[in-house]
Formats: C-alpha cells, structure tokens, sequence
C-alpha cells in the first residue's frame, strides 16, 4: 500500500506541476468533454461531430486558444439520463475535462444540466430545445445555443395567423422535448390566434409510434390546423400515413424541425408539401460567410451539411472564443466570459443573453417543397433569434436562482 | 362512436394481430420441438426487416412492379432461415440439454452479438423501405381511407397459418415436428435424425421471423429496437396461446391485437401495460396457457449451489475484506471510488438474485423490476414528498419488497421456463408503468435531481455508505442461507416433491425468498438511484435483469461468493472497456456464449475446483 500511495502523491504533484500557469510552456492540450447520442441518433448527431471536428481543426491549425491546442474528448451518451450523466461524470472525475457541451434528447439535457449545477462545471447544451434548461431547470452552470422551443414555437405561430386555421390538433413526441413544445404551442396558440381551440391530442413515445392509430385518431377529430413535433422515424411513418389517409389535405399544418436536412431526407419522395415549417435551406443561402462554410464542409466531407453540422461547427468557435476572453478555464472564469456575450458567427452576430443563458441564434422558417428526389424549404426567411425570446418577467418567474 | 372509425380501428388491429403471429409462430414452433425460449428471435425479425428494406429498393431498380417487390421479401426471410441454420448449428445444438437459464442466457448473448452486428453491416440510420408497388393507394371503406398494404397483411396472417397448418399435417417433417413437440425422447429413440429435425426447425422458425420483419418496411422504418420490442410481444403470444402451440398463438395475437387497437382509445398511454395484464392475468388462471401442457420434462432442471463445509478461518477472511473495503479511499481517486461505489451497489444486487436462483432454484428473469421499484421509490419519495436521503432508501426498499411480494404471489405457482417468463412479463409491466405513466414518473425523462443528503455527498462518505449498506445486507442474506429456511429452499429446488412430503411448506417458502430478495435488489437500487442522481426506465429494463445473470454467470452460480466476484470483474471490464470501443455489447454477447459453451462453472467455480483438485 505504501508503494502505491507514494505513487499517487507522486502523480498528484506532476499533476499539480503541470496545471501550474508556470508550467503553461509545455503547453497541454486544453481537454473539453463532449457527449451525444451517436449511435441512437446518428442521422442528426454524426454530421453535429463533423461539425465540430472541422472547426477544431482549423482552431488548432491557427495555434489554439490561450497558446494551447483543444483537445475533445468525445463519447457516447446512451441516449438515456442516467447514462448520460455517468458518461460526464467519467469525463469530469477521470478525463479532468473543463467544460462539458453536446446531448440531443432534451430528457437528457435536462439532466445533464442538473449534472452540471450539482457538480458546477459547465454545461454547454448545443441541442436540447426544450424550455425548461433555460427556464424551469436553468441554473449559472448550464447554456443553450440554439433556439428553443419558445422561439421556434413563437415563429412558426406567427405564420399560422393568417391561415386562419382554428381547430388544431397536437402530435407530440411523449417525451420532454414534445411535452414541452406542446405545452408552449397550446399558450401561444390561444393568445395570438383569438378563437382557437385544441381539438385532439396525440403523444405517442419517441421511436415508437403507431402511425396508423395515432392518424386515425387524429383524423377522428377533424382538425383544420395540425401542430407536429415528431422528428426521426417516427416523423416518416407520420408523414407516409397521413398521406396514404389524406390527413394534411385540407389542413394547415406548423411543425417543428421538419425543414432540417437530417429529417427531410429521409421522407425521399414524399414530402407533404406545404407544410410550414422550421428548418435549414443550406441549398439557398447566399451570405458569403455563411456558403463559405458550407462549400468547405461539402468539400471536406463529400456531402451536403445538416443543420447539425451548422451547429457543431458554431458552438466550437464560440467556446473557443469564450475561453480566449476568460483568460483561463477556470469555471467562474468561463461563465463570466459567456454570459451576455456577444459572438461573431457563420450566420451573424449571436449573443448569450444572460438572465437565461440562452442564445439568440435564429432559424429559417419557411414551407416545404418538393425538389426533384428529395425535398427542400422555399419562401423561407431567417428569423433573429432575440425578437422571439421569452420576456425577462417570465424568465424571473420560471428560473429558481 | 362512429361505426367507420370503429370498422377502421378493428381492421388496424387485425393487421397487427396478422403479423405479430407470422412471427410468434415461428417462436412457438422452434419452442414446441427444441424446447428452448429462443430470445433470438426478435433478431432474426430485425434481420428481416433492415434485408429487406435495403435488397427490395435494389430490386426495385432492376425491374419495378408487384413480383419484384414480394420476390424480394420472400428473399429475405429466406436469407433469415439460413441465419437461422447457422446459429442452431454454431450454438443451439449445444445447449439442448443445458438448464433453461443457461439458454436464455446465451440466446440473449446472440440478441447482443445481432445488435452491434446490424449496426456495423446496415449503418445505424434507421430504414424505411419502398412501398408496395400497387398498393400505394388506399381504399374507402365506410368513407375512411385506409391503407391498402394493411389489407394484405390482414390476408397473410391466415395464409401463413394455412400453410403451416398444410406443412405440419401433410408432410413428413410435419410429423415428426409434431412427435417432437409431443415427446422428443420418443421421437429420438426411433431412429429418427435428430440434428437434421432440429436444424430444419429452426429454418422455418427464422424464415418466419424474417418475413414478419420483411413484411414490416412498408410501414415501419427498420430500426436497432425493434428487436426487444416484437419479442417482449412474441413472448406474451406464445405464453399465452401454450408454448408450441401454433393456433393457441393465432388465437393469442388476435386477442392481443384488438386490445392494442381498443386499448388505444380507453388507455391512450397505456397499451403497453395492457398487453401484459394479459398475459399475467391468463397465466395465474391457466399457468401454461390457452392450448399449452404441462412440461413433461421429469426431474430438476435447476442449477445451484451445493453444501459444503465451511472454510476454516471465515472471519479472519471477512475482516480482511472489511479492512481492505474501509481503507480503499485512502488509495483510490475520485473516479475509482465512483467504480468501486458502482461494483459494491452490483454485487449487492447480483448476490440478491443468487438467493432466488442458486439457493431457490427460481430462474427469475426480471430481477430488474425490484432493483426498478427500490431506484423509483426512493427517487419518487424525493420528488413527490421531499424527503431526504435517509427516509428515501428505507422507501425504495419498502416498495420494492411490496412490488416483490406480490410478483411472487403469482409467480410461485409456475415452474421453469412459464416462471422465467412470468418474472419477464411483471418486470416489463413495470418498465411500460414507469415508461407511460409520464404525470408520476416522468417517463422517459426520467427523474432528476436525485442527490445525497450534504454528509454523504462526496465521493468517500458515498462510497463508505455503500460499503456499510452492502456488507451487512450480504451478510444477512449469507445468514439467511445457511439457515434452515435456506436449507429448505435448496430442498425445495432439488426435489419439489419430497420437499412437500416431508411437510416443508414449498410455496410460502419461495415466496418469503422472493420477497427477501426483492427487498435487497430494491435497496441497491436505491443507492444506486442517488449515486447518479437521477433514475430512468432503463433501470427497470430486460438488459438490467440480464445484467445481473452475467454476473452470477460469471462469477459462478454453484457459489454463494461468486455474484460478488461476478460483479465486480464484469463491472470493472465494462468500465475499462466501452469507452474503447463501439463494440460492447458484441463483446458481452460473445462472453456470454462462451461462459456458457466453455465455462459454465464462472471464476469462483472453476478456481475452486482446481484447488480442490489439488488438494
């Protein structure tokens, strides 16, 4: 035991010599965590991984930040809470990382922001949109990139406005994500549009939908407005069915995420046109910044982005950036350099806003479109993220610091 | 209700019940001769499914129209019967005589193989395939459009039923299918080749897996789930129709397809529940279901541990491993004393189930349930009521030895393999209660913001916690073996009969143990629970209950001390290497098999064995 104690007092020190700022010389590798559900969720999260791949490669090609390379730590987050926030307690206790960042489900962004308010490290949540890890579950340790659901809700219902559609249906994912986008559609649905009610309800669970049932029952209902929140492969059974049955014929139909490439794609020839929709029409865009990213991405990697590899590739340099203003990755160091920072990206200035620690990232909303094999959004417009964030008075009401 | 949507509904349920048995009558039959619970099965579905969905597209291309399209999907099933072929030749041929919790286990290993296998060949997108040519329009019926595919699947339920109906009545190999179903020794003894049945048995078993897969693409995407999903339905099919009994499961999936397609309507979020009710509900009125018989299979299958006499110098030993366990933090790091907390909470509830199974003989295949009930409980009592950790673990416990004792009501009246499958079913009841029960639960999100009271918060004060907690209660429970009651319950498992003559009260014996063991696996739950800080219905899933077969496996099920051992050499592999490597679950599977080919007696078995035998 003796031996062995030596040994760890031995590797505390070489430890403690080489955090030292004297020691910055050497120059070790600032490591980072990052977790995602990569085999679970692949279509979204593997273009995310090239994202960021890209843009610490080109960090590091340019020397780093603070004279040190980045180094990321990558793993697996099983796609379930519990899972995931053993994998960050692994990369926290064992790696030694300074910051975690990534996730997809929102189930497992909230607990990973739990994670990071008992363990105070912070949390980076590229993906997860629902409400509650800014608002209900936020906390100092925890940020968000991109729109949640309140904003991309509150843009798509502007649309619905003049459809004049009044009896909507609801097809939500049974999980927190759809919980929570459901929750924020039925409020908004009922200020901004006066008159309008919710005439059916369907949650199925996530990857296990019924298509046939749940169109059925949605159809049962008769609704002139239909709002989705499905995504993956329960979206393509949704979409097949409600064709085959004529459910979005007379409709108007909202829906979350949809116009993302990740989720198109896969609908091939069948995209239920018309739709109106949040998404990424990386085909149209003209910003010089913004298609120079795109044209290195498809030159590096041979296919075309998704919004995850948007994303990725935005949350890198705005770590990058974060820690270069902090001066260190000391984690009081870090939450000061994030909060109400302002960052130049592919698509424009961005900033954290700081009584939430949420983004205000924008996203293209627009109506889908058939084009040739595969579908595509038209009539799109972006929209700045901050014209649709939540009021300070509800972030004062719903944050429990 | 509008007699259209209720036309539409029974028609919806139909389909399903349609290819829900193609699928489970392929289980039934490959049960009904080889007499093993292939868990593989599901697999095979998923084999199906994702051939399909990536050769027919490819077909397609060739030359589009409607023969392509079924040429396609006959094709695959047949590729899935020559799968099928080789697994029975590479595995199952070698575990006909082996116990039946030794082939579930080593059928699950192939689950896992299949698994990271699929994702490795077919890419880990999900895959929806081409639709049907010529039946991509629906049809009116009643005024409601409705899928026209789904109306074939209607047909191809009774189809199938008819031709295996034609194959086991008209041919020889029918015969002799039957006779094996009836008495396989008999059938043995009068010459007949037994490998090529077998083998031949299992073709049909897989081409029928296959094509309830392949008839899937035009509906649903293939994916890596569903191969739990449609055996966890398979499972309830053929338990409840009989095991090997092919009408009892068309019978079944009707039953269980209507109740589905209703269910939806009077329990929106409940279907899963529902369809297990069934099953517990028929099991308790007819343990072997509606067309089963009774095991003929004479004598004990049961595997566990033996008597021996007693080591010399046992609290020496204890006190050392007490010594040694109290003084790991003194050498250990953050992270290692996260590993060992992890090990003691596994061992605890690995060596919960060696009561059931070693000393009880009670092949419980749902342990997880209780490990489930003891992390929902004390994380429910968190969330619902606030209290604090202390009151939280003695909750969880109380909850699970209750959910335990009352499993254990109905499941002491079964025996083999029904018993395994009727622990499957409650521990999935659970999982589907903690999935959709999403106002109470969370489902899958899960509940967050489980964490420790401040005192034992840290990593060390956690860990000595989980020490103090898990010595004692292992104490007790080794205690409580070699008492008479465990004497009783090594009776009970050798020889039910005699155990009975002699007065022993068999039932409420095994029934107080699987109480007991309930309410440890609950307590390690609920450590485990707050060591994470959050719970999930993963906890209370298949693999978590296979988790802890692994690690009896592995450590030895003919020792009491070989859980402890299995545990902690699983766990610290597991630890060491998943982060390496996007293969584990191939690299468990393989294990798996191969402790059951090769090494059947675990590390503390086979270890002791040599001493013995050099001494």
């Amino acid at each position: 035991m003796a031996t062995i104690s030596t040994i760890r007092w031995l590797a505390l020190g070489a430890a403690l010599a080489l955090g030292a700022p004297a020691a910055q010389a050497q120059q070790p590798p600032i490591k980072i965590g990052e977790l995602n559900s990569y085999a679970q969720w692949a279509a979204f999260t593997v273009p995310y991984r090239n994202g960021w791949q890209m843009a610490i490669e080109e960090i590091n090609a340019k020397g780093g930040v603070l004279g040190r390379k980045i180094e990321i730590i990558s793993r697996d987050d099983g796609a379930t809470p519990g899972s995931a926030t053993r994998v960050a307690d692994e990369l926290v206790s064992r790696e030694g990382v300074s910051l975690l960042f990534g996730s997809f489900l929102s189930n497992v962004g909230v607990a990973m922001a739990d994670f990071a308010n008992q363990k105070k490290i912070v949390y980076i949540a590229a993906e997860p949109l629902t409400d509650a890890i800014t608002m209900a579950q936020g906390n100092p340790y925890t940020f968000r990139v991109r729109p949640n659901n309140f904003m991309q809700v509150g843009m798509l219902v502007e649309q619905a406005k003049a459809s004049g559609a009044k009896r909507w249906a609801i097809v939500a994912p049974n999980y927190e994500y759809g919980q929570s986008a459901a929750a924020v559609f039925k409020r908004l649905i009922q200020e901004q549009v006066p008159g309008a009610e919710i005439v059916a309800e369907q949650y199925p669970a996530l990857g296990k939908i019924e298509a046939g049932a749940t169109v059925s029952a949605l159809e049962q209902a008769k609704p002139d407005g239909i709002f989705n929140v499905l995504f993956g492969p329960d979206l393509t059974q949704f979409v097949r069915e409600g064709n085959t049955r004529g459910l979005f014929e007379d409709a108007t139909v909202l829906s979350l995420l949809t116009g993302e490439p990740e989720w198109l794609l896969p609908l091939k020839d069948e995209v239920p046109e018309g739709w109106t929709v949040t998404g990424y029409p990386w085909d149209e865009i003209k910003e010089p910044k913004h298609k120079a990213f795109i044209d290195a991405y498809r030159a590096k990697y041979n296919e075309t982005p998704r919004l995850g590899s948007l994303l990725g590739y935005m949350v890198a340099y705005m770590i990058r950036d974060a820690i270069e203003r902090a001066g260190s990755t000391e984690t009081e160091a870090v939450i000061k350099a994030l909060e109400d920072a302002k960052f130049d990206t592919v698509i424009g200035p961005v900033t954290m806003r700081g009584i939430d620690n949420q983004s205000t990232m924008g996203a293209w909303v627009g109506k889908l479109v058939q084009k040739g094999a595969t579908g595509g959004m038209t009539d799109w417009t972006y929209k700045d993220g901050a014209a649709f964030m939540p009021s300070e008075a509800d972030v004062k009401a719903a944050r429990k610091d | 209700m509008d007699p259209a949507f209720l036309a539409v509904q029974a028609l919806s349920g139909l389909s399903s019940a349609s290819s829900l048995f193609i699928t489970a009558c392929g289980l039934t039959i490959v049960f009904g001769v080889t007499r093993i619970v292939n868990f593989a099965h599901g697999s095979l579905y998923m084999i199906g499914a994702y051939t399909a969905a990536t050769l027919v597209p490819r077909l397609l291309e060739l030359s589009f129209g409607p023969v392509t399209f079924w040429a396609g999907i006959l094709a695959s099933a047949l590729i899935v019967g020559v799968i099928g072929v080789i697994i029975e030749v590479l595995l199952l041929r070698r575990i006909y005589g082996a116990p039946e919790l030794f082939q579930l286990l080593a059928t699950f290993g192939v689950v896992l193989v299949v698994q990271d296998l699929v994702v490795q060949v077919f890419g880990p997108q999900d895959i929806l395939g081409p639709r049907a040519p010529g039946l991509r329009a629906p049809v009116e019926i009643l005024g409601r459009r409705f899928p026209s595919y789904e109306l074939v699947l209607i047909a191809a339920g009774p189809i199938v039923l008819g031709l295996v109906w034609l194959l086991l009545r008209k041919t020889r190999f029918g015969v002799l299918v039957r006779a094996a179903t009836q008495d396989r020794d008999m059938v043995a003894s009068l010459g007949v080749n037994q490998a090529l049945l077998f083998t031949g048995t299992l073709f049909l078993g897989a081409f029928l897996a296959g094509l309830g897969g392949a008839l899937q693409i035009p509906r649903v995407s293939a994916n890596t789930g569903m191969d739990l999903s449609i055996i966890a339905e398979a499972f309830v099919v053929t338990v409840v129709g009989g095991m090997g009994s092919v009408p009892g499961a068309f019978l079944a999936a009707l039953i269980i397809g209507q109740l589905q397609a209703f269910g939806i309507l009077i329990f929106p979020k409940s279907t899963l529940v529902v369809v297990f009710l069934l099953m517990a509900v028929v099991l308790a009125i007819r343990p072997y279901g509606f067309f089963g018989r009774a095991e003929v299979i004479g004598g004990t299958h049961a595997v566990g541990i033996a008597s021996r006499t007693p080591l010399p110098g046992r609290s020496l030993i204890l006190l050392v491993v007490v010594a040694i366990l109290a003084a790991f933090p003194l050498v250990a790091d953050a992270y290692l004393l996260k590993v060992a907390t992890e090990i003691l909470i596994f061992a605890l509830f690995a060596f919960s189930l060696q009561l059931l199974i070693g000393v009880g003989g009670i092949v419980s295949f749902g342990h997880a349930a209780f490990f489930g009930l003891g992390a929902y409980g004390a994380a429910l009592a968190v969330k619902w009521y606030g209290v604090s950790m202390e009151a939280a673990l003695p909750l969880g416990l109380a909850l699970a030895a209750l959910g335990a004792a009352l499993v254990g009501a109905f499941v002491v009246r079964l025996s083999g393999i029904y018993l395994a499958m009727m622990t499957l079913a409650a521990a999935q009841i659970l999982y589907a209660v903690a999935f959709q029960w999403v106002e109470v639960t969370g489902g899958d999100n899960g509940i967050v913001g489980v964490w420790p009271s401040p005192w034992a918060g840290g990593p060390v004060p956690y860990y000595l916690l989980t020490a103090a907690l898990t010595v004692v209660t292992v104490l007790l429970l080794k205690r409580i073996i070699d008492a008479p009651f465990g004497y009783s319950l090594r009776a009970a498992r050798d020889s039910e009969a005699r155990a009975e003559a002699i007065g022993l009260k068999v039932r409420q014996h095994r029934w107080l143990a699987f109480t007991i063991a309930g309410a440890a696996a609950g307590l390690a739950g609920g450590i485990y629970a707050f060591s994470r800080g959050s719970v999930d219905p993963s906890l209370l899933g298949i693999s978590t209950s296979v988790d802890a077969l692994t690690m009896l496996l592995l450590g030895g099920i003919q020792t009491v001390m070989g859980p402890l051992v299995g545990a902690a050499v699983l766990h610290a592999l597991r630890d060491w290497i998943m982060p390496l490597t996007s293969l584990w679950r191939l690299l468990l599977g393989l294990s798996i098999i191969a402790m059951v080919l090769i090494f059947p007696r675990g590390l503390v078995g086979t270890v002791r064995d040599r001493w013995e035998a050099r001494a």
